[in-house]
């Protein structure tokens, strides 16, 4: 992709978050897709391009009164939204349609309207995984951790205070789900769930939704927000069956995805003010930061401990709390979107000063598939 | 209750007929020797559809796991090792260990493990992995 060819000029979150009852998955889709056309000044018949993941563009077309010349239903879990920023900025790079639209809902703890289709017993997770006792996330996502720390003498105590720093994050901001201070003692005495997880290590069940409008660079000062440019995107999978990951100790996905956004955008990692690794669980920011190559095999932890990821430190991560402290719908990857655009449009409520780079790093299913998106705000 | 059970498919019949006869099967590349795991009729090394199924020794160690303390109903009523093992072969496998305390204690990372089998229905029984002893 050129680099700053494409803009965000429309970008928004459902008009609540967490517990949202009188909505449903369709209607969040909805809601936070208003909400981006308004932020961008745009009605439905200026759009041309859908995206979606948990519901079918054709679905979200249809409902919105939208008629496009394109459309992208990849869905590869919770970084598709980052997916679809980039095959969207192909797309208008190619002509294929000029403003996009992407949007996420999911009624992650209210469930309503929502569907989680069963894993047949005749697939390979149905075969060979299943009948072990998997159930959620939270007893998939985590089984690499163990081998993790013991390559790299890694402790529970370190896995906790990602979770405390985020928290800190999440303090500053008012739309963040848990806001209270929280420290080690309190994540390692928190309820055990599937060891060496505590409950505090693991993200948040919300409800919620965000949208983002996308369309050519050179028309994004039409628009009424600062322009957020496109400067770098990548993608990749790897495995749907954690237990095929081929090293537990580091991900192939969000190596290739992160070389490639890099590489697309010409930067060097001192040159990133800002980054977003979504966190499902709390060992995800410390493989993102060594698989990114923020810091070296095993450095991660202590980087983070020391507070260098922290209010103040030198590369702030999960600046809106994460997906531990601030809200997870199930598909957290579009409130990392959104606060990456939120910080380079000078208005999130955790303002990094002067951030002009911010790197925005998303995972899919179970370590199985990432996308990487570089945004900046100078044009 | 009987625990959710895998339904073989063609691709992968070989292997549940093995461990109902008591054998950990694997496959092989005969081009490029490649030893894989899920089973599938081609070497995901090579893309060669020359490969052959063969029996494993059964030896492992243990990779890395978790300690479920939510377990489904139909696998157990107590917290239990959901484990990953990497087979003396090479392919890594999702299982249970078995036969010693569900704990962090017991369950110590690159311990030797043997496999056992265990009859879940008269189509499945599946593979679980076993501490070796002494």
């Amino acid at each position: 992709m050129k680099p700053k060819s494409i803009a965000v000029v429309g970008a928004a979150e459902t008009t609540k978050l967490g517990k949202i009852p009188d909505l449903s998955v369709i209607g969040l889709h909805a809601d936070a897709a208003l909400n981006a056309m308004a932020d961008a000044g745009l009605k439905p018949s200026d759009i041309d391009g859908v995206a979606t993941a948990g519901e079918s563009p054709t679905a979200i077309a249809h409902y919105l009164g939208i008629t496009p010349t394109w459309v992208d239903g990849t869905s590869v879990g919770g970084c598709s939204f980052m997916l679809h920023v980039r095959h969207a900025a192909a797309a208008i790079n190619e002509g294929l349609c000029n403003t996009v639209l992407i949007t996420h809902g999911e009624s992650g703890r209210s469930r309503v309207g929502a569907f989680r289709p069963p894993r047949a017993p005749s697939s390979l997770i149905g075969q060979f995984e299943i009948p072990y006792g998997i159930t959620t996330p939270p007893t998939q996502f985590t089984i690499p951790a163990l081998r993790y720390m013991k390559t790299y003498g890694v402790t529970e105590a370190d896995l906790a205070m990602v979770a405390v720093v985020q928290r800190e994050w999440a303090a500053k901001n008012p739309r963040a789900s848990f806001k209270d201070p929280l420290s080690v003692e309190d994540v390692l005495n928190s309820e055990m769930i599937a060891y060496p997880f505590r409950k505090l290590m693991c993200c948040l069940v919300t409800d919620g939704g965000g949208a983002l409008i996308l369309t050519r660079a050179e028309r994004a000062r039409d628009f009424p927000r600062k322009p957020v440019y496109i400067l770098g995107s990548g993608e990749s999978v790897e495995t749907p069956m954690i237990s095929q990951m081929e090293d537990f100790t580091t991900s192939r996905a969000f190596r290739v995805s992160g070389k490639k956004a890099f590489d697309e955008a010409g930067i060097r990692h001192a040159d990133v003010d800002h980054l977003m690794i979504y966190d499902a669980f709390a060992h995800l920011p410390i493989y993102g930061l060594e698989d990114l190559g923020f810091v070296g095999r095993g450095e991660a932890a202590a980087f983070i401990g020391e507070r260098n990821t922290a209010i103040g430190g030198k590369l702030p991560l999960n600046t809106n709390g994460g997906g531990l402290s601030y809200m997870h719908s199930g598909m957290y990857g579009m409130y990392a979107l959104q606060e990456s655009v939120r910080q380079l449009r000078g208005i999130a409520p955790a303002q990094v000063p002067g951030a002009k780079i911010s790197v925005c790093h998303g995972v899919g299913g179970m370590f199985a598939a990432s996308g990487t998106i570089i945004f900046t705000n100078e044009g | 209750m009987t625990r959710l059970l895998p339904e073989p498919t063609p691709e992968t019949r070989s292997f549940w007929e093995g461990c109902q006869a008591g054998e950990l099967r694997l496959q092989r590349c005969a081009d490029c020797a490649h030893s894989y795991f899920p089973p599938r009729p081609f070497c995901p090394k090579c893309a060669s559809r020359n490969v052959e199924v063969f029996p494993a020794s059964g030896a492992a160690t243990l990779y890395s796991y978790i300690i479920n303390h939510r377990p489904r109903p139909d696998v157990s009523a107590e917290p239990h090792a959901i484990a990953v093992v990497t087979l003396a072969e090479g392919p890594r496998m999702m299982t249970n260990i078995v036969g010693c305390p569900q704990t962090p204690e017991a369950l110590v990372l690159d311990m030797p493990l043997r496999v056992t089998f265990e009859k879940q229905s008269d189509e499945i029984t599946l593979p679980f992995f076993t501490p070796v002893k002494g």
